[in-house]
């Protein structure tokens, strides 16, 4: 079975059996990152562009790593925001790439849905590496990824994610993912920070950290935003950490095998204390790791290697 | 107060026949009916007619072939978008695309570039809407001074010119101190004052209807309570002030309630609603489709089902377009930066006749909602056919099915979400002051 699609736009577009798909294919490419010689000749000759219009170096080198493991060529293009307050829309950066006959753009846009929109006017395969608030969909997979190589499974496991629910694509992404694949999501952040209707989800929301804890499998942190402290979301920085950081102490709330999680970068002391950063409950370094793996297997299936997938939607 | 613009009639006949079409002038005709109009004005509405008509060719018969025969629509609430904008809209063209639509008559609103608060923006205007000979011209003047809130605009000055009401559009008066000035100053003037009700505050940069799908799209959303903590302290300051607010498009089912118990005090408030808000919800946005933006958002079916509510019971007064126009590069933009507003003039009768079709309002009620009702409020000379009116009228089929293509709008602009509807209700023929100003016969 191939993955039946030109692009990767959203967790909610897929199903629970091509999530699935993806993970077990990055999970044998992943064998390739322990090699001396750290590449594969998948995606020889094929052209991926990174076409980020939001600072990012995470994702953005996670990209251009599994592209160039899998032989890929690859341009990193990071327009200013000054030619999109010259006008020029996103549709026409991305036909001038295109032209450039490039396969697949991987693309990171501050506006929910840029994605879907740039998909449906060019031929090339588009990744969603972060659509404003909306979706992270690698992000997610490579989550999903993470917690299956630690715990065996997603189905029936407790996850609690803790932060800035409302204003977060990784949130959207990975509460999407864990419901598809039939984890039992518990979403905790103070009432600001949750958007309407987010119960309609699947979740269970708390407001209380301690509460939430209790017998989780998995805690996904999320990076505070310090400037959503002007928009009167939080009263300080300091309240914050007093309710919601992740100590110790909080971390024996839940199971004893429990992991942490965080998509990075980290902001230690206020979500996430070192000593649980740096414990061994924290498998935040696992998660990049395995965030190479998870795209390869995404270009790679896209790309129709292998198994020729349709290109038709 | 208000001046008619003079239409000179354009044909060698001063004596014009609409003959054969059943006419609905609201309140007063509803049946098969002649109209005789003479020297622009209407003369007799009736059948068969009492008045002599010569049998000869100086007379211009225009067959209505059953069709409807009704007062030219009002529009109390479009953007024309010059002087400032005239890439997205001119005068010229929207007037063109109002008569394309039905519509007669049409106030605009402030929101040009300078904005019109003063009078050689307003006279401006009324000189470019009479030379391009479509639908009358209405200019709305600012509240504030370049509707930035805080000082009142000159509001005397204003209606001298010829300004039908004052309204600071999109740009809402925040400052209530300042809102309740400008009603007691509107006072001594007799105009409404309209506010388009918007916390901006709570707003905050949202640019759908907050909710469900918002959430799902990750999109910021434009709470309720946005419009309704602005209408629900407009009718206090109407009650305060005893000064006839007029709430702008409303899109909340509490909006609607809150007009509704402040009526049956005897507030002197009324109420617009535009044909997007009654046919389409916030399912439109799904796609990220720029062309389903507009503010007040696009909200849920409880909503769609309390403005028709409203509207049936008279909560609210009139339909009106918000037609704003914005050029297609603007509407290309990422839905979150795309600018608000879709056009309006060619699509709100056949939106509005759907209405009719799904039973909750008669045809009469319909076109009250779009001809007399909206005149009465602005205090215009039209929006009727009496005899002695001018002969301001629109003829058209309400059985006719069309499919709605953008590309052959008149406006400049063709950002509509109803683009590949298939709608009912064809616009025939539009006079203004007894001058054929659009004919699709």
């Amino acid at each position: 079975m191939g993955l039946q699609r030109k692009d990767l736009l959203t967790i909610a577009a897929l199903t629970a059996d091509e999530i699935q798909l993806i993970l077990t294919t990055a999970e044998s490419l992943k064998e390739v990152g322990g090699r001396d010689i750290k590449k594969v000749p998948a995606l020889r000759g094929k052209t991926v562009v990174n076409l980020f219009f939001e600072p990012s170096t995470r994702t953005r080198t996670s990209f251009e790593l599994a592209a160039k493991r899998l032989s890929a060529d690859v341009i990193n293009f990071s327009p200013s925001t000054s030619s999109i307050v010259k006008g020029e829309t996103l549709i026409d950066t991305a036909r001038n790439i295109e032209s450039m006959q490039a396969d697949i753009i991987v693309l990171r846009h501050p506006s929910p849905g840029a994605a879907e929109n740039l998909a449906r006017s060019v031929r090339s395969s588009v990744i969603n590496a972060g659509d404003g608030w909306h979706e992270h969909p690698t992000q997610a997979l490579l989550d999903m990824f993470t917690i299956k190589e630690k715990k065996g499974r997603v189905e029936g496991l407790t996850v609690v994610i803790v932060g800035d629910i409302a204003h977060s694509r990784v949130a959207r992404s990975n509460i999407l993912a864990l419901t598809k694949l039939g984890a039992e999501v518990r979403v905790v952040a103070p009432p600001t920070m949750l958007p309407d209707s987010i119960e309609h989800f699947g979740v269970t929301v708390f407001y209380r950290l301690d509460d939430a804890l209790i017998g989780a499998d998995v805690i996904i942190m999320l990076r505070l935003q310090r400037e959503r402290l002007s928009r009167a979301l939080l009263p300080s920085i300091r309240e914050y950490a007093k309710l919601f950081c992740l100590t110790p102490e909080r971390l024996n709330l839940a199971k004893p095998e429990a992991i942490v999680m965080h998509p990075g970068p980290l902001n230690r002391g206020v979500e996430i204390s070192p000593s649980v950063a740096d414990s061994v409950a924290a498998v935040i370094l696992d998660q990049v790791t395995n965030g190479v793996s998870v795209r390869m297997a995404l270009m790679y299936l896209l790309s129709g290697s292998g198994e020729r997938s349709t290109l038709n939607e | 107060m208000v001046k008619e613009t003079s239409q000179k009639p354009a044909s060698s006949s001063n004596t014009i026949l609409i003959q054969g079409g059943i006419v609905i002038d609201p309140g007063r005709v509803n049946g098969r009916a002649d109209v005789l109009i003479q020297h622009g004005k209407i003369v007799e509405v009736g059948f068969p007619l009492k008045t002599p008509i010569r049998q000869d060719s100086s007379v211009i018969i225009l067959e209505a072939n059953g069709w409807i025969v009704a007062p030219g629509l009002v529009d109390l609430h479009c953007h024309l978008r010059e002087p400032g904008f005239e890439y997205k809209e001119t005068i010229a063209t929207g007037a063109a695309s109002a008569v394309a639509g039905g519509f007669t008559s049409i106030c605009c609103m402030p929101n040009t570039q300078p904005v019109n608060d003063n009078e050689s923006i307003t006279k401006f205007m009324l000189a470019k809407g009479e030379e391009a000979g479509k639908a009358r011209v209405f200019p709305i003047g600012a509240i504030t001074r370049k509707s930035e809130g805080e000082e009142l605009a000159d509001i005397g000055e204003l209606v001298d010119a010829g300004c039908v009401a004052i309204s600071d559009d999109g740009r809402p008066v925040m400052n209530s101190l300042v809102m309740r000035r400008a009603l007691e100053y509107a006072k001594a003037f007799g105009i409404p004052v309209v506010d388009h009700c918007e916390d901006l505050h709570l707003t905050d940069g949202g640019c759908m209807n907050e909710g469900i799908v918002s959430t799902e799209l990750g999109m910021p959303g434009i709470p309720d309570a946005s419009e309704e903590v602005m209408v629900a302290r407009n009718l206090a300051l109407a009650d305060l002030t005893g000064v006839h607010v007029h709430l702008a498009h409303l899109s909340t089912a509490r909006s609607v309630e809150l007009v509704r118990h402040a009526k049956g005090q005897g507030l002197p408030v009324s109420a617009e609603v535009c044909p997007h808000h009654f046919s389409i919800t916030e399912e439109a946005v799904r796609c990220y489709n720029s062309n389903a933006k507009m503010n007040p958002p696009l909200r849920t079916d409880e909503d769609v089902q309390a403005l028709k509510q409203g509207l049936v019971d008279g909560t609210i007064d009139v339909i009106a377009t918000d037609h704003a126009p914005h050029a297609l590069q603007e509407k290309q933009l990422e839905f979150d930066t795309a600018p608000f507003g879709i056009v309006g003039f060619e699509t709100a009768l056949p939106l509005t006749l759907r209405l009719v079709d799904d039973g909750v309002l008669s045809l009469e009620q319909a076109i009250d909602k779009l001809t007399r009702a909206p005149a009465q409020l602005f205090h215009l000379p039209v929006g009727s056919l009496q005899p002695g009116k001018s002969a301001d009228v629109v003829v058209f089929d309400p059985k006719e099915e069309w499919v709605v293509d953008p590309t052959q709008f008149h406006s400049k602009s063709q950002n509509t979400p109803f683009g590949g509807w298939t709608v009912k209700g064809k616009v025939k023929m539009t006079l203004v002051g007894g001058r054929v100003v659009y004919d699709a016969r």
